[in-house]
């Protein structure tokens, strides 16, 4: 999943940027998601309020995290589920390739779940011999075309409808005629799909909360596959990150009404169900078993870390749809289950910075991801704390640590300063560029390949003044 | 300096011109100095200061970014209000220097201290008051940096003072929240996403057909000028103190000087 090679972004980003239809993509993306958060936003008074509470609530909630997990435990043991403790991603796919095997099961109905794929169930579960169908639209849309998310709400978005077409009209056989309008498309995956449902033996969810009092996992869906994943194969696993615990319902419902419309713009999702426990003797429907899938994978750690403020992250996607770098390269470019700035903080955590040591660099520290972050996560800063570490463990390019090395040896010494300033000032006038740009400028490679730079207009301020100009 | 000793006395105004502004547009420097004394105070130029640290900070450079944030608190320390023609400077100042000294016991007083009297230019002059007296028979659309309405919270202010100025039609742009792509080193590591997201905000820039292009970055104003005189379109980019001060004639940025 990972792409662990240094040069990789850069290499993935500039073929993102030449890619027409991907640009198209992320254009129809970029102009939708914004649109509709920045309405539903200004339709709610107090949803700057409702920020402050949503982000308090997941700091109380992880400033308890295990006793609230123990909560949740004991309520889910209660109902008659099994909660399962998973360190890793390899024991998260151990854990539920062993409850898969248990239960005998052959196909596998399964939601979308971004630790799913953080942990890489899809490859474990496949790997052991289990067919597994994604069953949430674009998630079904990647798994057909052998691709990772590109989005954490809206997996397929770097797709376009031709391009769906295409895939479906391939994998499909058994259907007549190749279809094209959107509608059509749905019509058909959900044909597809509805098949699955019943035939599937296990069926796997990711949860967006965790609820201690109830021993409960919230999910938001607007298609309502993650109902039918959970209710109508014998056994129903969730896997959740440990971070995804809050106290009681009332918490539950203070993150909700930030959830979806920082997503998707919406009030609330069509579908917010609550699973909790296997099918009682009185219910008509449900699963057999109930099993739940505590991820850790890092995030204990994250707690202790100076990084840990990202663990209030609910998985909107608002960082990443507002995010200038996302828009213009989109999701794959990160090498990453997480792009966007999210993905930025956690990918140098969960694989090494070494690896990942431009996704903080990649930024303009703009700040509009933690403008609209529904738990103000202060993402930029965050990302400065990278850099930090990237630059005490010289990470960081050698070429732009002696650069600022000198440059803050002279920014100290303003005799020193000065002197240089005024003959950079002179030879960018009057040796490079005396027709008020430069073209071309060795060691400024990077800014001039798609700028000119612009020439001083006069000499330098201090000059001038000193020489007694005042207005 | 010593004839000023009145204004120092409870009220005394300097300017921090930034590295910028002192290398690349001395005239913006002139004219915040301009613009003040049009607000009835005589502002000072420290001549202790030389930049803000940015650079080493946005880097990860803490130590050097610190050591220079000190010689900047202690150059300003006799003054009671530092104004700053930018607002990422202003950021870096105001937002960023109290949490660089977090929990020195020494510094970190000093440095909530100084960045609680710092003004960006346009923030000081609304609050202030200028008596603007110029006109431009023209029309121009404005860059809002990132940084400037993020950190600083200035949107209205340069747009309210731009209001001031005769015959000046503003038009906004499509998108005057969206980022230029400069980010400081951000446009030189990479190139490609940068040029991207300047294009993008110069199809803007040109979808309102105005002569002027004027923001209060001068980051963000070389990325875009830069931008423009590559693609060869041809638009006066400049900032909003030179328009303010009646500077409006000469070149914009990245437009050739007259020769003399």
């Amino acid at each position: 999943m990972i792409r662990r090679s240094p040069q990789a972004f850069k290499q993935a980003a500039g073929a993102a940027l030449q890619d027409v239809t991907l640009q198209q993509a992320l254009h129809r993306a970029r102009t939708g998601f914004v649109a509709k958060r920045a309405e539903a936003v200004q339709a709610c008074p107090d949803f700057e309020a409702w920020r402050d509470r949503a982000r308090d609530v997941k700091d109380a909630a992880l400033a308890n995290l295990d006793p609230l997990l123990a909560t949740f435990e004991a309520a889910v043991r209660r109902r008659g589920g099994r909660v399962h403790h998973a360190a890793d991603a390899k024991a998260a796919c151990q854990a539920i390739v062993a409850i898969c095997r248990e239960a005998d099961a052959r196909l596998i109905a399964k939601g979308k779940s971004m630790v799913g794929e953080e942990v890489g169930l899809n490859e474990a579960l496949a790997a052991a011999g289990f067919e597994v169908i994604e069953t949430d639209l674009g998630e079904y849309v990647i798994q057909l075309a052998d691709e990772p998310p590109s989005h954490i709400i809206a997996p397929a978005v770097h797709k376009t409808r031709r391009q769906i077409a295409d895939l479906f009209a391939r994998h499909h056989t058994g259907l007549t005629g190749r279809r094209s309008e959107v509608g059509d498309l749905v019509d058909e995956a959900r044909q597809v799909l509805r098949a699955v449902f019943p035939a599937a033996d296990v069926g796997i969810t990711g949860a967006n909360l965790l609820i201690a009092e109830t021993g409960a996992g919230m999910l938001v869906t607007n298609e309502g596959n993650g109902d039918l994943c959970s209710s109508l194969p014998r056994v129903h696993i969730m896997i959740a990150g440990i971070e995804k615990v809050v106290p009681s319902m009332a918490e539950a419902a203070d993150i909700l009404q930030v959830l979806s419309r920082s997503a998707t713009g919406q009030p609330i999702t069509c579908y917010t169900s609550f699973y909790a426990g296997p099918k009682r003797a009185e219910d008509c429907e449900g699963p057999e078993q109930f099993h739940v899938v505590l991820v850790d994978n890092g995030r204990r750690a994250l707690l202790n870390s100076e990084f840990r403020d990202i663990l209030r992250c609910l998985r909107c996607g608002a960082c990443m749809n507002h995010c200038a770098v996302y828009q213009s390269i989109g999701g794959h470019a990160y090498g990453s289950v997480y792009a966007g700035p999210v993905g930025a903080v956690l990918t140098p955590w969960m694989y090494g910075p070494a690896v990942a040591a431009d996704l903080p660099q990649a930024c303009t520290l703009n700040g509009h991801c933690a403008d609209v972050c529904p738990v103000r996560i202060p993402l930029p800063d965050l990302l400065r704390k990278w850099r930090n570490r990237l630059h005490e463990n010289a990470v960081s390019a050698a070429a732009d640590r002696y650069g600022l090395a000198v440059f803050g040896w002279l920014a100290r010494r303003v005799r020193a300063y000065r002197f240089c300033t005024r003959i950079g000032s002179w030879l960018l006038r009057n040796v490079f560029g005396r027709r008020g740009v430069i073209t071309r400028l060795p060691g400024a490679v990077g800014w001039v390949a798609h700028r000119d730079l612009p020439t001083p207009n006069e000499r330098t301020f201090f000059t001038q003044y000193r020489a007694g100009r005042r207005s | 300096m010593k004839s000023q000793i009145h204004s120092e006395s409870n009220d005394s105004v300097a300017l921090f011109v930034t590295c910028l502004v002192d290398m690349f547009r001395s005239s913006v420097g002139f004219a915040s100095l301009r613009l003040l004394r049009q607000a009835g105070v005589t502002p000072q130029v420290p001549t202790g200061q030389t930049c803000c640290g940015q650079p080493a900070f946005n880097h990860g450079d803490q130590r050097t970014a610190r050591a220079i944030a000190r010689r900047v608190i202690d150059a300003f320390e006799p003054f009671t209000q530092v104004v700053v023609p930018s607002g990422s400077c202003g950021g870096m100042l105001r937002l960023h220097y109290p949490a660089l000294f977090a929990g020195d016991a020494h510094w970190a007083p000093r440095a909530r201290r100084f960045a609680a009297k710092v003004w960006e230019l346009s923030e000081w002059l609304c609050e202030h008051g200028v008596a603007l007296n110029v006109a431009l028979p023209s029309c121009a659309t404005y860059h809002h940096s990132c940084s400037a309405q993020r950190e600083m919270q200035v949107f209205r202010q340069p747009l309210d003072l731009l209001a001031q100025v005769r015959d000046l039609e503003m038009k906004p742009l499509d998108a005057p929240e969206a980022c230029c792509g400069f980010g400081g080193a951000f446009c030189v590591k990479y190139p490609e996403i940068s040029g991207r997201l300047v294009s993008d905000k110069l199809a803007d820039v040109a979808r309102q057909h105005t002569e002027y292009l004027i923001g209060g970055d001068l980051g963000c104003l070389l990325n875009i000028a830069g931008r423009a005189s590559r693609l060869g379109q041809t638009i006066k980019v400049m900032h909003y103190a030179e328009i303010l001060a009646g500077m409006a004639d000469a070149p914009g940025i990245a437009q050739p000087r007259p020769t003399t």
